[in-house]
């Protein structure tokens, strides 16, 4: 019997699930060691580390990406009931939520419109397409919703999931340096902007930072998707 | 991570995704299953110890779980490539002018109730 040469295992490899879950954790894995080696410095944040990693070892060794998505699935179902988890910390600071209720709400309501108002607007400006524009319109919210609001738009929701992550990263990357910029000191309202304008990831770096911070992220996210879900079809049904 | 309440999560996910299709509510089954589970914690006027730490767990990495979807990036490149400003433009000067607008707006709307603990 002749030996296999490392080309065909890993051809065979490629495609069981076992490849494309561990090749996600060990990503994240090393995208974490390096944020944490860096005192958990925003411009190192794991997710764009893990996902420049994954994306440049497919591409070099020629994996489609739904090979990859066969093992990555796993994670990406956790999401679901991650969701319903929020619950969870909102709960934990009902007590802070109902003191701050009204700024909360208008919070919520004025970011959402900001959000979706700028990213639709600059695309618009800057001469995006037609399907591009209805797919970043809802870039701000998580990913299942988002997707979900392209789609009844007309949009592409696999281009809709990817702008929204790239907002998050750059909500979490630059989010609070840009707060800081704007000398807001607030933990209620530096986390209520990042969940509402860079849902799941901002809200984990908040909730990294500060309790108070991670609540109201993780709150604004949900309203917002709420908020988004409802007004943008709305809005696109009124001027159409 | 205790898997009753883990089970008790992905009740409230499928319960939620139930409402989802049966309603036709534009408002996707997680969501509804986190206000669901948000409810039933006010009903029970308590958190048990095991679903915090449940909780706790899925959302301690939640940003991995956002890995998967990322990768897709792979397929747009092209879209990407062609229509890079407008994205470009819509996402980072987009996103940090809504952060800036909406924490500024909740600082100032917020600053009768704000306490010390809570300012950085």
């Amino acid at each position: 019997m002749t030996a296999p040469d490392l080309a065909q295992i890993w051809v065979y490899l490629a495609q069981k699930p076992l490849t494309g879950l561990t090749l996600t954790l060990c990503a994240y894995v090393a995208g974490d060691w390096l944020y944490e080696k860096s005192g958990r410095h925003p411009l190192l944040n794991p997710v764009p580390i893990a996902i420049a990693l994954i994306a440049g070892l497919l591409w070099a060794t020629d994996i489609p990406y739904r090979d990859y998505f066969e093992g990555a699935q796993f994670v990406h179902f956790l999401l679901g009931p991650a969701t319903v988890a929020l619950a969870v910390p909102l709960y934990q600071q009902l007590e802070t939520l109902k003191k701050s209720g009204p700024a909360l709400l208008a919070g919520v309501l004025l970011g959402s419109a900001t959000a979706a108002g700028t990213a639709y607007g600059f695309a618009y400006l800057g001469g995006a397409s037609t399907e591009t524009l209805l797919s970043i319109a809802p870039k701000s919210v998580t990913a299942p919703i988002a997707m979900g609001i392209a789609e009844q738009l007309g949009g592409l929701p696999s281009l809709t999931a990817v702008l929204v992550i790239l907002t998050g990263i750059t909500g979490a990357v630059f989010g609070p340096l840009a707060l800081n910029l704007a000398r807001v000191r607030d933990w209620r309202a530096r986390g209520l902007a990042l969940g509402v304008a860079s849902h799941g990831i901002g809200t984990s770096r908040a909730l990294q930072v500060n309790a108070v911070a991670g609540a109201f992220a993780g709150l604004a996210m949900g309203l917002n998707g709420l908020a988004t879900a409802i007004l943008i079809p709305l809005i696109f049904a009124l001027f159409r | 991570m205790i898997i009753r309440y883990l089970a008790l999560i992905l009740i409230c996910q499928l319960i939620g995704e139930t409402v989802n299709v049966a309603t036709g509510l534009p408002v996707p089954g997680p969501v509804i299953g986190m206000a669901i589970l948000f409810c039933g914690l006010l009903l029970r006027r308590g958190l048990p110890e095991g679903l915090k730490d449940t909780a706790g767990g899925l959302l301690k990495h939640l940003a991995l779980l956002f890995v998967p979807a990322g990768v897709g990036v792979m397929l747009h490149v092209p879209r990407l490539a062609d229509e890079w400003w407008p994205v470009f433009l819509a996402i980072v000067p987009g996103t940090l002018i809504a952060i800036v607008i909406t924490a500024l707006a909740v600082e100032y709307l917020g600053r009768g109730t704000l306490k010390d603990e809570d300012r950085v």
